[in-house]
C-alpha cells in the first residue's frame, strides 16, 4: 500500500510514437488563407505559424527538452486526491529561503527553467550567498505532468491550499511564494489565506486596479481627471486588453470543453498558445522571424510540445472556468508582506500608487527595465534579481 | 459578349479525395478527457462529439447533400470583387413576391433548404398561390461557396449593399428581405439603407439589443434582459474570440474536423441540447436531424471557410468601433418591419423591444415553437410566419 503523502521521483519518458505522430500531424496541416491584414490584429499571422510549423516538424528536438527536465530533481505527490508534479531544487546554501514559484497559462514549468540556477545558486550569477533560495516549481492541476482533475472545484483557493500542503510535506516551515499570470492569482490567494508559514509573496501580475477605475475602463466611462501619467498609461493598457486581448480568456471561462481543436491539431494548439497578449505575441513572432531577443524558438516549442504530449489543452483551460470568484485585476486585501515587480510589457504596468493602495504591507515595488508577461522566461537574469530584491528584507 | 455582369450557373462537385481525407482525419482525432460536469456548462460534451464523429466517419453521406444542393438552381456572380454564390428558385406563381433570405453563423444555405418548397410553391403545401415567393438564398461572403474577401471592409453593411445589387441584377424591382442571426444583422442594415425596390423586412433575431441594454420594465422585458445577460456572461466566448482573433482559432478549425464540429455546435444552449439529443439519444427536434447538422459542418469543412466566416464578427467589431467614434446614431428603419419571436431563441424578444428598435412594425408574432435556427428546425412554421409577415405588403401594392 502506498502512503498517501508519499513523494515519488518522476522522469519524463515520451514514447517515440507520440513524437512521430506529432510530426505527421504538423506535416498534414490544412491551412487557412492568409489574413487580410498586415499586422496581428486578426490573430496569429499565417507566415508566423508556418515558420513555427516548419521548424517544429523538421528541426525541433523534444528529446533535448526532456533531457533538460530529467536533469532536474522532479517529483510527484498526491495532494487532495490529485497527483501534483513539481521540480524541487535545494540550494547548496544552508540558509536559503524556500520559495514556491507558480507558472500560468499558456505557460508551464518550462517558463521557469532558466531561473533555477540564478535563484538556487546566486553566487554563480552575480548574486550573494544570502540571496539563495530552495526552489519548488509545481505544475498547476491539469497542466503538464500534474494530474487532470476529474471533478470540479480546483479553483485558485484549492490550489493555494495544496501549495501550502506541498511546502509542508517538503519540510518547509517558513517559505515565500512567487507567481505571474495564474501563478500570481494562486500566490495572491495564498496571501489572503495567510497561513503562518507563508512569509511573503512576490508578484509580476499584481491585483491592484482600483475597482472604480476598472469599471470605467471596461465601460468606456470617463476616468478621474487627476490620474498620474503612470496611472493613465496603465488605464490605456487595460482598455487595450479589454478591447483586443480577452477573447481566449472568455472562451476558456465559458466553454473550455468546446476547444476540442487544441487536442486534435498541433498547429491549432500552437496558434492558441502563442496568442496570449499583444506584446508577448509580438515577441514570439519576432523569434520566428529570426530574432532571438528574450526567447528562442526552442523555448516556445518546448512549452507547446509539453501541452501537446501531455494532452492538457482542455484540462489547463478549465482553471478559467473554475475561477468564478476573482477578477483579473481587483485587489483582494492581502495583509501579509507583498513584493511587486512591474515589467513594462506586462498586460499593464502597475503604478506604485495603485500598488500601495492595494497591498497594505508592500515591502518592495520596482519598475523593471525590460520584460513582459513571461518575465521569468524571457528575462531570467533581471527577473531573478527582482525576486532576490523583493524578498531581501525578510531574511 | 454579355451586356451586364455575368451570372453563372453553379454545381457542387467535391473531389473524392477531400471526402476520404475528411474521414481519415475524423478517425484519427485526438480527444480531450471528459468534461467535469453533467451538463453543457463546460462546452460541447465528449459523448456528443464522439457520437457525432462516429456517425460522420461511418454513416454520413455528403453526396446526398450535394445532390440536394445540385437539384436546386445555383449561381455565382461577382459583386464588389467577391464571387457570391446563391440559390435562386422562381415560384411557378407569376405574382410571387421576390424574397432574399440570409443565413447566419454557424449556419449556411443548408439552414434554409427546407423552406424552399413551402415558400416558392405554397399550394403544394396547404398555402395559397398569393403567398408565393421567388426565393434568393445567397451565401454570405466567406461562407460556403461564396468566395473569401481578400480585402477588409466586408461588414454586414457592405453585405447589405451587395444584396441590393444582387436583387437588382436578377431584375427584381420590388422585393423583401429576411434573416436571422448574422442574416438578421444584414437585413437590419438593408432596412436602414432602404435601397430602391425594398418593400419591407422580416427578422427573427433582434440584433439592435446587442448594442446596449434594452428596457427591462415589464415582466417579459425583464425575462428577456436576463436571458441576454446570461448569454453575455456565459455564452459570449466564441463571439469575442471571432471578433478579436478570427485567424487564431481558425488554424485549429481548418485542421481538425472534430474541432470544427465542436466549435459550430456550441452556439446557444437551446440549439446545442437539441443537436446533442439528435446524436446521443437519436431523437432529433424538428428538422435538426443528424444529417442536416453534419451537412452544414461538412460544408464548412470542404469549403475551408471556418476562418473566413468568423471574420464577419471582426469586421463588425471594426464597424461598431467606427460608428461609436463618429458619434452618429444609425439611420432609422422607416420601411415596414415584421418580426417573429421564436420562444427558444437566445432571448425571447418582447413586442415592446421590437417597437422600440423599429418605428414601423407591421407584423409581430410569437411562434409556438422553435429556437435560434428557426428556419432549419421548423421550416413549415417558419414559412407560415414569413407569409403572414409580408402579406400586408402585397395587399398594399
Amino acid at each position: 500500500m502506498s502512503n498517501e503523502t508519499e513523494i515519488r521521483p518522476f522522469r519524463v519518458d515520451t514514447p517515440d510514437e507520440a513524437i512521430a505522430d506529432l510530426r505527421r500531424r504538423i506535416a498534414a496541416t490544412r491551412w487557412p488563407e492568409k489574413e487580410p491584414v498586415d499586422d496581428q490584429s486578426q490573430g496569429v499571422q499565417l507566415a508566423t505559424i508556418q515558420a513555427l510549423a516548419r521548424y517544429w516538424a523538421t528541426e525541433y528536438d523534444w528529446r533535448k527538452c526532456e533531457a533538460r527536465l530529467n536533469a532536474l530533481p522532479q517529483f510527484i505527490t498526491e495532494i487532495d486526491g490529485l497527483d501534483i508534479h513539481f521540480i524541487h531544487v535545494r540550494s547548496e546554501h544552508e540558509d536559503a529561503l524556500p520559495l514556491i514559484v507558480t507558472h500560468g497559462w499558456p505557460g508551464s514549468i518550462i517558463e521557469q527553467l532558466k531561473i533555477i540556477d540564478p535563484l538556487t545558486n546566486p553566487t554563480a550569477h552575480g548574486g550573494a550567498a544570502s540571496d539563495a533560495f530552495h526552489l519548488v516549481i509545481p505544475s498547476l492541476p491539469g497542466y503538464g505532468f500534474s494530474g487532470k482533475p476529474t471533478t470540479t472545484g480546483w479553483d485558485p483557493d484549492r490550489i493555494a491550499r495544496a501549495w501550502v500542503e506541498l511546502m509542508g510535506r517538503l519540510g518547509y516551515t517558513q517559505f515565500v511564494a512567487q507567481g505571474g499570470d495564474w501563478g500570481a492569482m494562486v500566490s495572491d490567494v495564498m496571501g489572503t489565506q495567510a497561513p503562518p508559514e507563508l512569509l511573503a509573496i512576490h508578484l509580476t501580475w499584481p491585483f491592484t486596479v482600483p475597482p472604480e477605475i476598472d469599471q470605467a475602463v471596461q465601460t468606456g466611462s470617463p476616468l478621474p481627471s487627476d490620474l498620474s501619467a503612470d496611472e493613465r498609461r496603465a488605464c490605456e493598457q487595460l482598455a487595450f486588453f479589454y478591447a483586443h486581448d480577452l477573447g481566449y480568456a472568455q472562451e476558456m471561462s465559458h466553454r473550455p470543453q468546446t476547444i476540442y481543436a487544441l487536442e486534435d491539431s498541433p498547429v491549432g494548439l500552437a496558434a492558441w498558445l502563442i496568442d496570449h497578449d499583444t506584446r508577448s505575441y509580438a515577441l514570439i513572432a519576432r523569434v520566428f522571424d529570426g530574432q532571438t531577443e528574450g526567447l528562442t524558438r526552442d523555448d516556445v516549442l518546448d512549452n507547446i510540445t509539453l501541452y501537446w504530449l501531455t494532452s492538457t489543452a482542455v484540462s489547463s483551460a478549465r482553471i478559467y472556468w473554475e475561477n468564478n470568484k476573482y477578477t483579473f485585476f481587483a485587489p483582494k486585501h492581502v495583509a501579509i508582506p507583498v513584493a511587486v515587480s512591474a515589467f513594462p510589457d506586462e498586460v499593464f504596468q502597475t503604478p506604485r500608487s495603485w500598488t500601495e493602495r492595494a497591498y497594505s504591507n508592500l515591502i518592495y515595488y520596482n519598475k523593471a527595465g525590460k520584460g513582459g508577461h513571461f518575465a521569468a522566461w524571457e528575462q531570467q537574469q533581471l527577473f531573478s534579481e527582482e525576486v532576490r530584491a523583493g524578498f531581501r528584507s525578510l531574511r | 459578349m454579355s451586356s451586364g455582369p455575368e451570372i453563372r450557373t453553379f454545381r457542387v462537385e467535391m473531389p473524392d479525395e477531400a471526402i476520404a481525407d475528411l474521414r481519415r482525419r475524423i478517425t484519427a482525432a485526438r480527444l480531450p478527457s471528459k468534461e467535469l460536469v453533467a451538463d453543457r456548462s463546460q462546452g460541447v460534451q465528449l459523448a456528443t462529439i464522439q457520437e457525432l464523429a462516429r456517425y460522420w466517419a461511418a454513416e454520413y453521406d455528403w453526396r446526398a447533400c450535394e445532390a440536394r444542393l445540385n437539384a436546386l438552381p445555383q449561381f455565382t456572380t461577382e459583386i464588389d470583387g467577391v464571387e457570391i454564390h446563391f440559390i435562386h428558385v422562381k415560384s411557378p406563381h407569376a405574382g410571387a413576391l421576390p424574397l432574399i433570405m440570409t443565413h447566419g453563423w454557424p449556419g449556411s444555405v443548408i439552414e434554409l433548404l427546407e423552406t424552399v418548397g413551402p415558400l416558392t410553391d405554397p399550394t403544394a403545401d396547404g398555402g395559397q398561390a398569393e403567398d408565393a415567393f421567388h426565393l434568393v438564398l445567397p451565401s454570405l461572403p466567406g461562407y460556403g461557396f461564396s468566395s473569401e474577401p481578400t480585402e477588409l471592409g466586408w461588414n454586414v453593411g457592405r453585405v447589405a449593399q451587395a444584396w441590393a445589387e444582387l436583387m437588382h441584377r436578377l431584375g427584381y424591382t420590388r422585393y423583401v428581405a429576411q434573416g436571422g442571426d448574422v442574416g438578421a444583422a444584414v437585413t437590419d442594415r438593408m432596412g436602414r439603407q432602404a435601397p430602391e425596390g425594398l418593400l419591407g423586412i422580416h427578422m427573427n433575431l433582434l440584433v439592435t439589443v446587442l448594442a446596449g441594454p434594452p428596457p427591462a420594465e415589464s415582466e417579459q422585458e425583464r425575462a428577456a434582459a436576463d436571458q441576454l445577460a446570461t448569454f453575455r456572461e456565459s455564452g459570449f466566448g466564441y463571439r469575442l474570440e471571432q471578433a478579436t482573433r478570427p485567424q487564431t482559432i481558425g488554424y485549429a478549425l481548418l485542421d481538425s474536423p472534430v474541432a470544427l464540429a465542436a466549435w459550430l455546435l456550441d452556439h446557444d444552449t437551446d440549439s446545442y441540447y437539441k443537436i446533442s439529443r439528435a446524436f446521443v439519444d437519436g431523437e432529433p427536434v424538428g428538422n435538426l436531424t443528424r444529417d442536416h447538422i453534419v451537412d452544414n459542418i461538412t460544408l464548412y469543412w470542404l469549403t475551408n471557410t471556418a476562418v473566413s466566416s468568423a471574420r464577419i464578427y471582426w469586421e463588425d467589431g471594426q464597424a461598431r468601433a467606427q460608428a461609436l467614434a463618429s458619434g452618429q446614431a444609425p439611420r432609422p428603419v422607416s420601411l415596414p418591419v415584421g418580426f417573429t419571436t421564436f420562444p427558444s431563441e437566445i432571448w425571447r424578444t418582447p413586442r415592446s423591444w421590437v417597437e422600440n428598435s423599429y418605428p414601423n412594425v407591421t407584423y409581430f408574432n410569437e411562434a409556438d415553437k422553435g429556437g435560434h435556427f428557426a428556419a432549419w428546425e421548423e421550416p413549415e412554421l417558419f414559412a407560415t410566419e414569413i407569409r403572414a409577415a409580408f402579406r400586408s405588403l402585397r395587399q398594399s401594392h
